[in-house]
């Protein structure tokens, strides 16, 4: 092949490369869109009082051992999510640690799961659909049947949150699916999740994410001080506490983060300083899916690159074949 | 007949036995990893999904079996049929290094017996870079053997069998350029969805299946290089290097091409600083850097680009420099956050070490059993 022909295939494929970048099926896509059924839950870090009533409840639920600490277990000592634990409270401390809700010698708790993506990275990335997003709630839950135990979705999830059991040799992911699960099925039953029921001071609601983002909203306007009602478990419920408002952060994190989430976290303090990562508008796996789908959109590419090889490759082979000897070439 | 011929001499050499001994340990350490889970040999954790098995065995080990695709792509594609006698080492080096890449995805598979989910079309999740890299390569690990049939009719007198396959070999020689082509560029695009967690100086985005495509062309050419200076050496087959200089041209225009690309995102995107803050990451990005410059400099100076050793230098360099900008994107430069750290097993390293054993082992067996390498009365004499 001389330069003019090479030429001739690379710029046809460019070519084709380019027209199917402008083909509706891939044009760049942005972030999913939130189903208007999405559910979810609310976290506020300034009512937790860090009983981890919700971590032990979390484990009942989902028939998973306590984590033993000095050789017995206290409650639950788990420090980390794990393949034995999908729900978890961890503890922010700074300086002498006397103020709630202060950054400044100051203490705070925050809850961490599956924060349920609106666009989440897992279900992008799996590549047999092992990780599913319901089309109308919204949870992201996990098919360990299909799954292939490739661990993708561990290194595309932004918080950490599946984990592959890697002490087992037929481990298997293991993440937060909301209580609704096959064989737990709390939220059809009309039940709250494990860690909503349980939350003695309403740190952590259930519900959907239109109404739980209203409730957010409304309490970052509340002036600190002010006296307001927190419901248990639902916004709905009929239970409640008056406590007086503290000086929220005005940040509802999971609004936007990564195109934001179904489960989301108000606090006193800033979002990094209870370990939630900083995190762009733009998802990760509607940059990936845009590369993706810009490369083999429709396979036009592929196909038309394929197209130019075979020409080369038959025009090239049969010099070869014409002659005394199969194999010779032109040395 | 032929043009190729086996080189014979003795298979169980002092080498070939101590590299069996490395096989038979990684065996025994994966009998381990089937009976008790991947956490009992490996350092794999909640924060770092992958560890060397899957970055060196698949994503840099296949790089490394890139010759077969760039010869396909120069001889078949190109027509530059001088390079012909160099395609059979290069497709048995390929072949044995995608074989042992997708043995290597199984073993490190959490879930391995569920494989088969990937070709259910019921499963298949079209969006997942994973799902294009797990079909492609698998797909071209058969091409591959296909494209290597000739050599086992050659050695079984099957001359009709070869005849009739090689009236059709173009279709597998076009499709075994476009595969690679591919998934080559989409180990890269994996790392897209990975976002933050990997640091600035290698999420490149967009970008990532361009700089990816690139280096494993170039480390195609440079395994051609590193492995006919191998065999002249180790198994005192006459010196290609005549052949090798031919590459220079290419080489350092890839190189260049690479570089300009690379520096230009990482000024686009205003990270370059991370570069000199004198962090592992930074200087380990300098290190790469220094590897991919070097061997510019080689292959443009006129004194040294005609000698042997000075091109296996450059070609060695540009191997490693193309392995450690693997390894910077996926390991050294990816950071899960909450305090996750990982650094491989002894266990983790064996395996790897045993998987490259059986590499050389497969190698060699076959060239001195099967007529792989060209023979020197046609294609050496000018050398000889």
């Amino acid at each position: 092949m001389n330069r003019r022909d090479f030429l001739k295939v690379a710029g046809s494929g460019a070519l084709i490369a380019s027209t199917s970048t402008t083909s509706p099926s891939a044009q760049a896509r942005g972030n999913l869109e939130v189903s208007s059924e999405a559910v979810g839950m609310l976290y506020d870090s300034t009512l937790c009082i860090g009983c981890r009533a919700c971590v032990y409840k979390c484990k009942e639920v989902n028939d998973m051992p306590a984590v033993e600490r000095d050789g017995e277990v206290q409650w639950d000592q788990a420090e980390e999510l794990s393949g034995d634990t999908l729900n978890i409270i961890k503890a922010y401390k700074h300086g002498s640690a006397e103020t709630k809700n202060s950054a400044e010698d100051g203490f705070a708790f925050i809850k961490r799961n599956c924060m349920h993506c609106v666009d989440a990275g897992c279900v992008s990335v799996c590549p047999v659909s092992a990780m599913i997003k319901d089309p109308k709630t919204g949870i992201v839950s996990h098919d360990p049947d299909a799954c292939i135990g490739c661990r993708y979705c561990v290194g595309a999830c932004p918080y950490n949150v599946p984990k592959y059991e890697f002490d087992d040799a037929f481990g298997q992911i293991q993440k937060c699916q909301l209580c609704n699960q096959k064989g737990v099925e709390r939220l059809d039953k009309g039940m709250n999740p494990g860690c909503v029921e349980v939350c003695p001071t309403g740190a952590n609601i259930y519900g959907t994410r239109e109404e739980l983002l209203q409730e957010a909203k409304r309490r970052l306007a509340l002036k600190p001080g002010e006296d307001y009602t927190y419901p248990l478990e639902r916004i709905s419920s009929t239970y409640g506490h008056v406590k007086a408002a503290p000086d929220y952060t005005q940040h509802v994190f999971g609004e936007h983060e990564g195109g934001g989430t179904q489960v989301m976290v108000i606090a006193g303090m800033e979002h990094t300083k209870l370990g939630l990562p900083d995190l762009p508008d733009r998802s990760y796996a509607s940059v990936s899916e845009t590369v993706q789908h810009t490369i083999y959109g429709g396979m036009l590419a592929p196909a038309g690159v394929l197209a130019g090889l075979l020409y080369f490759a038959r025009r090239n082979t049969s010099d070869e074949n014409s002659g005394d000897d199969n194999e010779g070439g032109e040395s | 007949m032929s043009h190729h011929q086996p080189i014979g001499g003795r298979l169980l050499t002092l080498p070939f036995l101590f590299l069996s001994a490395l096989a038979l340990i990684a065996i025994y350490i994966l009998i381990e990893r089937f009976t008790t889970g991947l956490g009992a040999v490996t350092a794999l954790n909640d924060g770092f999904p992958w560890g060397i098995w899957v970055v060196y065995d698949i994503v840099v080990g296949t790089a490394f079996a890139c010759g077969g695709y760039v010869l396909a792509l120069t001889v078949y594609i190109a027509n530059k049929g001088k390079y012909h006698p160099l395609v059979r080492p290069a497709l048995l080096a390929s072949l044995f290094g995608y074989s042992l890449g997708g043995l290597g995805a199984v073993i490190d598979m959490g879930r391995y017996w569920n494989f088969y989910q990937m070709f259910n079309p019921g499963q298949m999740n079209f969006n997942s870079v994973m799902l294009e890299v797990g079909l492609c390569v698998s797909a071209y690990s058969l091409v591959l053997m296909i494209e290597f049939l000739p050599v086992i009719f050659e050695k079984f007198r099957a001359h009709e069998w070869k005849a009739r396959l090689e009236k059709v070999l173009f279709i597998f020689i076009a499709i075994g350029v476009l595969l690679p082509t591919m998934h080559q560029s989409s180990l890269g695009s994996l790392l897209i969805a990975m976002g933050g967690k990997v640091h600035p100086l290698w999420q490149s985005a967009h970008l990532m299946p361009v700089l990816a495509l690139t280096t494993a062309i170039l480390m195609g050419f440079c395994i051609v290089i590193f492995e006919g200076s191998m065999a002249a050496v180790g198994l005192r087959q006459p010196s290609e290097t005549h052949m090798h200089r031919g590459l220079i041209k290419v080489i350092s225009g890839l190189v260049l091409a690479y570089l300009v690309v690379r520096l230009g995102d990482l000024l686009m995107r205003g990270v370059l600083g991370y570069a000199f803050d004198g962090s592992l990451q930074g200087n380990m990005f300098l290190l790469e850097t220094t590897l991919f410059v070097l061997p510019l400099a080689i292959l443009t100076n006129k004194g040294w680009n005609r000698q042997g050793r000075f091109l296996l230098i450059a070609a060695v360099s540009l191997l490693l420099a193309g392995a450690l900008y693997r390894f910077n994107a996926f390991l050294i430069g990816f950071d899960p956050g909450d305090g996750y750290i990982y650094f491989p097993s002894v266990k983790e390293i064996l395996v790897t070490i045993g998987v490259v054993a059986i590499e050389i082992l497969g190698y060699l067996f076959f060239v001195r059993l099967f007529p792989v390498m060209p023979k020197h009365a046609v294609h050496g004499t000018a050398q000889a």
